[in-house]
C-alpha cells in the first residue's frame, strides 16, 4: 500500500508573477516564463487522453453514422442474419452479439468461481510470504500475448475437449476460446476481488473469530458480504474484458456468423469480424469497410456499460470503510 | 449459590466442531486448487508451446525471412519490425505518460477539468484493443495520411499503452514523501526543478516498472495492428537508421511498411493445414519468453524497491 501523499495545491513557490520577488537576480524573469512554459507543456500531455477519448468517439460515431445513412437501426438490431459481404448483404448485429456474449458467458463462468475462491483463499488463508509468491504467478497469465492463447485454445484445449469430453466437437468451436479466456481473466477477477476483501476491516473478522467461527466461515459469511460491491465490479471488469477479447476467439471459434445458444457450435464474436474485415482489406467508404465501424461502436458501448458499473461499484466499497 | 448452568451435549458440540474445522480443511484444498488451475494452464501453455516449437528454434529461425516453405520460413523481419515498432512506442508513450502523470500528481489542483482527465485515463485504461486499432485506421490511416507503417503501428500501441505508464508513474510520484519536496521549495527550488532534480529521480523504480509492463503489453498485441492493416507476408527489413551517405542517419524506417512477431504468429496459425503449426509455436515460444521476462523483471524490480527503499 502506498501512503497517499497530499497533492501539491498551492502555486509556484517562486513568487506570483515575473514582477514577484526575487526579480533583482538576473534570469529570474526567464526562469519565471520557462517554469509557465514547462507547466502548459505537461498540461497538454494530460490533456492528450482527452483529446484521445474524443478522437475514439469522433471515429466511431462519424463512420456509424454513414454506415446507419444505408443500413436502417432497427435492421442492424433485429436482423438475424449478418452477411456484409454477399451481393444481397444483411446487417443483423444479433449473431455477432449471440457469439460475444456466449464466449464470454463461458469465460465468465470459468474465471468467476476460480477467481473468486483464489482471492478469498489469498486474502483470507494464504500466508503473506505465500502470497507474495503466488500473486506474481497468477499475474502472468494476464500477461500471456493472446495470439499465444489462440494458439493454446486451438491446437490444445478444442483437442483435449474432443478426445475426453465431445468427440464431435468441430474444429472450431466457442466453447474452448471461452474456456481459455476464462482463464485469461481469473487475474481481473481475483486481483480486484482480493483487494476489496482486504479493504475489509479486521475488526470484523475478529469479532467472528471471537465468537468460534472457522476461517471458512469468516471468509464466506463476513469477508464476502462486506466486499460485495468490491466482487461484483471485479466481474464486470471481467465481463469488459472478456466481450473486447479479439485474437482467442479470431482463431479457435471460426469467423463464421452463427445465431446460437449451443457453445459447441463454431461462431463469430464482433471483434472476431472486425479482425476478418481487415484481413480482407476492403475500400475506404464501402459498406464493407463502414460496418467494422458500426460493429466497433457496438462494442464500445457493451464495455462501457460494464466499466461504469465497475467503476460506480468499486467506489461504494472504497467509501464504505 | 452458583446457578445450574445446562449443561451443553458435549459429544454433538465436538462433532459440529470437527465437522466445521474439516470443512474449513476442505475450502482451503478447493482454493489450493482453483490457484492450481491457473498456474497449470500456464505451465501447460508453456510446455505446449516448447513441444511444438522447440525443434524449429534454430539460429536460421532468427535469420531468415518469411518463406512459403515452413521449414525456410523464420522471423527475422518478425522481431526486427517488433523492435522497431517498439522504440516508436516507448519513444511516444513514456514521455507523453510520464508528463501527463506529473501534471496529475503535482500540478493539477482538484477542479473539473483534472476529474475529466482521470475519467479518461480510467476510461481508456478499459477500452478494448481492437477499438484502437479503429481509432488508429479512421484517425492515422486515413486523416493523417500516415500509411500502413512502423510509425503508425508504434503510435496506435503508445495509445494503447498509455493509461499503464500514466497509472505506474502516478503510483511511483505518490510514494515519494511529501518532505522531500518541502526541503527542496525551502532551498528556493521552483516547482519544476523540485520534479525534476528530487521527485522523479527518486521514482524512477516505480516508473521503470510501469514502462516495462506496458511495453510487455504492447509487445505481444496482434488485434490493432491487424485492423490497421499491418501487412502480413513481408521479405524485407525497414531502412536502416545508420546510412553511409551524409547525413549517415535516415528516419525512413518509420515510413516502411513492416510486420510484427504476434503477426507473424497469427498468419502462421491460420494457414490451412499443419506444416505451419511448428513455426507458429516457435514464433509464440518466443514472444512468451519476452514478455514473462519482461513482466518477471518489473516484479523482480517492484520487489528490490519496495524491500530497499525507507523513507
Amino acid at each position: 500500500m502506498v501512503a497517499e501523499a497530499p497533492v501539491v495545491t498551492h502555486g509556484s513557490p517562486s513568487g506570483g508573477g515575473p514582477r514577484g520577488r526575487g526579480l533583482s537576480r538576473p534570469g529570474a524573469r526567464l526562469r519565471w516564463w520557462s517554469e509557465r512554459v514547462i507547466e502548459a507543456g505537461l498540461l497538454l500531455a494530460a490533456l492528450s487522453s482527452i483529446g484521445i477519448t474524443i478522437a475514439i468517439l469522433y471515429v466511431l460515431v462519424s463512420e456509424s453514422v454513414a454506415f446507419f445513412r444505408v443500413v436502417s437501426i432497427v435492421d442492424f438490431l433485429t436482423d438475424t442474419m449478418w452477411m456484409p459481404l454477399f451481393d444481397d448483404a444483411r446487417f443483423g448485429i444479433l449473431p455477432l452479439l449471440a457469439g460475444t456474449l456466449l464466449s464470454s458467458g463461458v469465460g465468465l463462468a470459468v474465471a468467476v468461481p476460480i477467481g473468486l475462491t483464489s482471492a478469498l483463499y489469498l486474502s483470507e488463508f494464504a500466508a503473506p510470504r505465500t502470497r507474495e509468491i503466488i500473486k506474481p504467478f497468477l499475474e502472468m497469465l494476464a500477461g500471456v500475448p493472446t495470439v499465444v492463447y489462440g494458439y493454446f485454445a486451438l491446437l490444445f484445449v478444442t483437442p483435449l475437449l474432443q478426445r475426453w469430453l465431445f468427440p464431435d466437437l468441430p474444429g472450431f468451436n466457442i466453447l474452448s476460446p471461452g474456456l481459455v479466456i476464462g482463464i485469461m481473466i481469473i487475474p481481473y477477477v481475483s486481483s480486484v476481488s482480493e483487494d476489496a476483501m482486504r479493504a475489509v476491516p479486521m475488526e470484523l473478522r475478529e469479532a467472528a473469530f471471537a465468537m468460534g467461527a472457522t476461517r471458512v466461515e469468516v471468509a464466506v459469511r463476513v469477508v464476502l458480504p462486506a466486499a460485495l460491491s468490491g466482487v461484483a465490479a471485479a466481474f464486470a471488469l471481467g465481463m469488459s474484458r472478456a466481450v473486447g477479447e479479439t485474437m482467442v476467439v479470431a482463431i479457435a471459434a471460426g469467423q463464421q456468423p452463427n445465431l446460437t445458444l449451443d457453445p459447441r457450435e463454431p461462431a463469430a464474436t464482433i471483434t472476431a469480424y472486425i479482425v476478418q474485415v481487415a484481413l480482407g482489406d476492403l475500400p475506404h467508404g464501402s459498406i464493407g469497410y463502414l460496418s467494422i465501424f458500426a460493429a466497433g461502436l457496438t462494442l464500445m458501448l457493451m464495455t462501457l456499460v460494464f466499466n461504469v458499473a465497475a467503476w460506480l461499484l468499486r467506489r461504494r466499497f472504497r467509501e464504505a470503510y | 449459590m452458583s446457578q445450574a448452568v445446562p449443561t451443553p451435549d458435549l459429544v454433538a458440540l465436538r462433532r459440529g466442531i470437527r465437522r466445521r474445522v474439516l470443512f474449513d480443511k476442505l475450502f482451503s484444498l478447493f482454493g489450493w486448487a482453483c490457484l492450481a488451475v491457473g498456474l497449470l494452464t500456464l505451465a501447460a501453455l508453456l510446455v505446449d508451446l516448447a513441444v511444438d516449437g522447440l525443434p524449429h528454434l534454430r539460429w536460421d529461425f532468427f535469420t531468415s525471412f518469411p518463406s512459403r516453405k515452413a521449414e525456410r520460413a523464420g522471423i527475422l523481419s518478425a522481431w526486427v519490425g517488433t523492435v522497431a515498432v517498439m522504440i516508436v512506442t516507448g519513444m511516444a508513450a513514456i514521455p507523453l505518460g510520464v508528463a501527463a502523470a506529473v501534471y496529475l500528481e503535482e500540478y493539477g489542483s482538484r477542479n473539473w477539468v483534472n476529474d475529466i482527465i482521470e475519467i479518461s485515463v480510467t476510461n481508456l485504461a478499459g477500452v478494448p484493443s481492437i477499438v484502437f486499432g479503429l481509432l488508429a485506421l479512421g484517425f492515422f490511416i486515413y486523416a493523417m495520411d500516415l500509411g500502413r507503417s512502423v510509425l503508425t503501428g508504434g503510435l496506435t500501441l503508445a495509445i494503447l499503452v498509455l493509461p499503464i505508464v500514466i497509472v505506474a508513474t502516478r503510483e511511483a510520484l505518490r510514494a515519494v514523501p511529501f518532505g522531500v519536496r518541502e526541503a527542496a521549495f525551502a532551498l528556493g527550488a521552483t516547482k519544476w526543478q523540485t520534479v525534476w532534480h528530487h521527485v522523479l529521480p527518486y521514482s524512477l523504480g516505480g516508473v521503470a516498472t510501469g514502462v516495462i509492463i506496458a511495453l510487455a503489453r504492447a509487445i505481444g498485441e496482434t488485434a490493432p495492428l491487424i485492423t490497421i492493416g499491418a501487412l502480413t507476408y513481408i521479405a524485407f527489413l525497414p531502412t536502416s537508421p545508420i546510412q553511409s551517405q551524409p547525413p549517415f542517419v535516415s528516419f525512413q524506417w518509420t515510413d516502411d511498411p513492416f510486420t510484427v512477431l504476434p503477426i507473424q504468429m497469427f498468419n502462421w496459425i491460420s494457414r490451412p493445414g499443419d506444416d505451419f503449426q511448428g513455426n507458429a509455436a516457435a514464433a509464440g515460444l518466443v514472444l512468451l519468453v519476452m514478455t514473462l521476462m519482461m513482466n518477471g523483471g518489473a516484479i523482480w524490480l517492484r520487489y528490490r524497491l519496495r524491500k530497499r527503499i525507507r523513507w
